[in-house]
């Protein structure tokens, strides 16, 4: 891979990958809802939407149809650190792609109109999230576990916000952030690295440098004491959800943590963009044999995300028809507290860590999803850290895993959230 | 090793117990996707047992004659693999990836639970409960529960297209073991099986091995049962679930088409396109999305299978849009039915399809989908090869001679589920 940094400051990463005749460009900027004031919540989301609008030199009717010439695919998406577009095309589209995401970094329109109707677009997005009770608990969850740090507010924004926020709010954000200095362009492909670079310049070595914001995040303060967040209404299943503050992907616990996540609900993998839409290995985990195997729960999963400041581990369990959430949580925290008194098991952390050890080649299948990788951690974690994961989850110890079990899931430092279904009311 | 720049170069065979047997060698990541067909969906349910191939895809993998349950969690979880065992009208598979390195012993294992399941009672019942839980859940989701009555209003309580792949509470808790043994037996033989192997393995290995896992099985088929004849929708027909508590409505509109194998399926699948999937969601997201803002998400999906499949147009809108919404899906359908697509719309459509050739094998799994359509409807071997002589042939006529047989909003069925608008109204 090659790394190179452009005068006005954007820097580039490719990867040449000639398995298939295809290119994947993602822009990458560092800045996402853990970067976002009270009362403009959502803005990075909203911002990214508009950025789809059109540009100064591609007409809004003309961005639909400019990827799909070349039988390519596109999207974006924005969380808590980062911002990011991408499209994947033939590998002929190089040049085409690196020109959208040049005009998207400088030159978004923002019609008035059109940063209305995606004020609805958006409510909607969020309504229909809200539609999901699982979901709906996890963002109750999240705000309680957050006292101060941004991170507590979901990524879509809180509704009222979405509703008073003014276009100059999507402006002021659109030109603050969306600068090179502040941006990390990724191509993986069949392409040839002298000419991604000499294009990129061409494209984005006029867009002058400006000073990348600085971040300004107000530090968590320690919990505590347990928090508890009670959710009834009309449903069908009830959910149970405890989360607990999880080390940033620099700290030293977090590879422990990923290890000891896969060893409690199976390793998913650290890839955000692909790896979590099928189950995990998971029949031999600690809480799929000791909640579902035991017919509490119907579904075990667990959350340890790398991000730049901490975040949460979450473990969410949807719970059997007939079992009550007392029970499931009862039996949740005694399994937990045996994990933090004893530990795992030398062949729990070793089954744990091949798992992982797998997952991480499964996640790197496509140039789409390796390019997400080179540009997740390099704005998330830097340089380097990617390419030191499996030797870092290899080295991972067992006494290490207990380490963190012990010191990071204690009951005083949770928050329990529960989704109690009520019958519907005709 | 093989790369797939040029298309796909497969090895077929069949093995000597009539198993269809293909292997393409990808060089993507040192990784294998397996994934085992069997003619075994929920059309040759009977008919008291609706979600018994549902049911069966999640005990089959739960103990065989000569591995306890825990023993296959031990092999898989241990290497990291998943297996997903999916169903859908006519085929139920076993699908897993796992590391090169453990290609032979996965592979042994996933033959062996396709081969010789035994379904304790135990587990049935421990699925039984999750699987209820699951049903459950559906029915607290606006969106399953508007596809699953479109469903029913297009095919009718009597047509196997019509019904939940899950089941009802009622027809999963009137499943026994002898059920599961009785279509295990009839439905899983080696020529039922269509067996596809991608990834880092040399062809010759693929056939080595799968050969050894199945050798020695010779069993015979019963008869598949007739798909029964769909009356073509002569009425327009709505229906309306209520769900007072979710902030967001679904809907789901639609109408039978054709089969995979018509002759104008092609001619079909770019009017879709053009309908409800170019871009952001084709004319209907141009409209319904980008112009008024009303939905985050709006499409029309295409799913033609051996009997007339459904298209299915999908929205969520807030309550108090419903009905501005439909008189928009009437009026994209009406014009797409009435007056065919544009010059235009077909040259862009034609040519994204046909670029997007490459894109459909970005993975293995996406190569071992491909394939596996590809065998199971008789596509031909050079199915990918000849896909862009096919496009190229449809025409404007053949497109709106495809959207004149299929859209019409006087005969659409409607399934709307969410709150009444009158009491969300914002």
């Amino acid at each position: 891979m090659k790394t190179v940094q452009l005068e006005n400051g954007l820097k580039i990463l490719v990867q040449e990958l000639h398995t298939a005749p295809l290119v994947s460009v993602w822009c990458w900027y560092g800045v996402g809802s853990g970067d976002e004031l009270p009362g403009q919540t959502g803005v990075s989301h909203w911002v990214e939407h508009m950025n789809f609008k059109g540009t100064t030199n591609i007409p809004r009717d003309e961005m639909k149809g400019i990827v799909e010439r070349f039988g390519g695919t596109w999207n974006g998406y924005t969380w808590l650190d980062q911002t990011t577009y991408l499209e994947t095309a033939g590998k002929d589209a190089l040049d085409t792609l690196l020109f959208i995401e040049a005009e998207r970094m400088a030159h978004g329109l923002y019609e008035p109109e059109e940063c209305e109707s995606e004020r609805t677009v958006i409510i909607s997005e969020l309504h229909g999230a809200e539609n999901d009770p699982d979901q709906l608990l996890d963002t109750e969850v999240t705000a309680t576990a957050f006292r101060a740090h941004p991170y507590r507010h979901p990524t879509i924004g809180w509704i009222d916000d979405l509703r008073s926020m003014t276009r100059d709010d999507l402006i002021g954000h659109y030109r603050q952030h969306y600068v090179p200095g502040n941006a990390t362009l990724v191509v993986v492909g069949d392409v040839d690295t002298d000419d991604v670079l000499r294009r990129a310049d061409a494209h984005f070595g006029k867009i002058p440098a400006t000073p990348p914001p600085a971040r300004r995040r107000p530090a968590e303060p320690r919990q505590i004491g347990e928090r508890r967040v009670l959710l009834e209404r009309e449903g069908t299943t009830a959910y149970l959800k405890c989360a607990w503050h999880a080390p940033a992907v620099a700290d030293p616990d977090f590879l422990p943590m990923l290890v000891l996540d896969a060893a409690l609900t199976g390793a998913k993998g650290v890839n955000i963009w692909s790896s979590f839409r099928g189950a995990p290995p998971q029949r031999r985990a600690r809480l799929y044999t000791s909640l579902v195997e035991r017919g509490l729960a119907s579904a075990v999963g667990g959350s340890v995300l790398p991000t730049k400041e901490p975040f949460l581990y979450s473990i969410g369990l949807t719970a059997m028809e007939g079992v009550a959430l007392g029970a499931l949580e009862e039996a949740a925290t005694c399994e937990i507290a045996r994990v933090r008194q004893h530990g795992l098991t030398e062949d729990e952390v070793a089954r744990a860590k091949r798992q992982l050890r797998a997952r991480l080649v499964f996640e790197n299948d496509s140039v789409t999803n390796i390019a997400h990788q080179i540009g997740y951690f390099e704005i998330v974690a830097g340089p380097g850290y990617l390419a030191s994961l499996p030797s870092g989850v290899a080295a991972v110890t067992a006494a290490q895993v207990a380490d963190v079990a012990a010191r990071r899931l204690a009951n005083d430092t949770r928050t329990v959230g529960w989704f109690r279904p009520l019958e519907h009311q005709a | 090793m093989a790369s797939v720049t040029s298309g796909l170069s497969p090895l077929r065979t069949i093995l000597s117990n009539g198993a269809v047997l293909i292997v393409q060698e990808t060089a993507f990541s040192p990784a294998v996707t397996i994934s085992l067909a069997f003619r075994a969906g929920s059309l040759n349910e009977p008919d008291d047992l609706t979600g018994l191939a549902w049911f069966l895809a999640r005990v089959i993998d739960r103990g065989t004659t000569t591995r306890s349950a825990e023993a296959i969690a031990e092999a898989l979880d241990d290497r990291g693999v998943a297996l997903k065992v999916s169903t859908n009208r006519h085929v139920l598979t076993l699908s897993c990836t796992c590391l090169a390195e453990d290609f032979s012993d996965v592979l042994a294992v996933v033959a062996d639970v396709a081969r010789n399941p035994v379904f304790p009672g135990e587990e049935i019942e421990k699925r039984r409960a999750e699987t209820i839980t699951a049903i459950r859940q559906d029915l607290d989701n606006p969106g399953i529960r508007a596809s699953e009555a479109l469903q029913l209003l297009l095919y009718g309580p009597g047509h196997p297209y019509g019904r939940p792949a899950k089941g009802t509470v009622e027809s999963v808790e009137r499943i026994r073991r002898e059920d599961l043994v009785a279509y295990h037996a009839a439905r899983f033989t080696p020529s039922s099986l269509f067996i596809v192997i991608v990834g880092d393995v040399r062809a010759s290995d693929g056939l080595a091995r799968a050969s050894e896992a199945f050798a020695g099985w010779n069993a015979t088929p019963a008869p598949e049962r007739e798909i029964p004849a769909v009356p073509r929708d002569t009425s327009r027909r709505q229906v309306t679930i209520e769900m007072p508590d979710k902030p967001q409505s679904d809907i789901a509109y639609g109408f039978t088409s054709i089969s995979r194998l018509d002759p104008t399926y092609c001619p079909h699948w770019v009017m879709n396109n053009i309908l409800g999937q170019f871009g952001l969601g084709g004319r209907l997201a141009e409209n319904i999305r980008e112009k008024q803002g009303m939905a985050y998400y709006v499409f029309s999906s295409f799913d033609p299978s051996l009997g007339p499949g459904p298209l299915v147009i999908r929205a969520g809108v807030d309550p108090g849009h419903v009905e501005r919404a439909i008189v928009a899906i009437d009026a994209e359908v009406g014009a797409l039915g009435r007056d065919g697509a544009t010059a235009r719309e077909l040259a862009e459509t034609r040519q994204f399809l046909i670029g997007s050739i490459p894109r459909m094998f970005e993975t293995n799994q996406s190569i071992a989908t491909f394939l596996q359509t590809e065998e199971f409807f008789g596509l031909g071997l050079d199915y990918d090869r000849r896909l862009p002589a096919l496009l190229h042939a449809v025409t404007l006529e053949d497109v709106h001679a495809a959207a004149r047989s299929v859209l019409d909003p006087a005969r659409a069925s409607i399934a709307v589920a969410g709150p009444a608008s009158a009491r969300m109204a914002l």
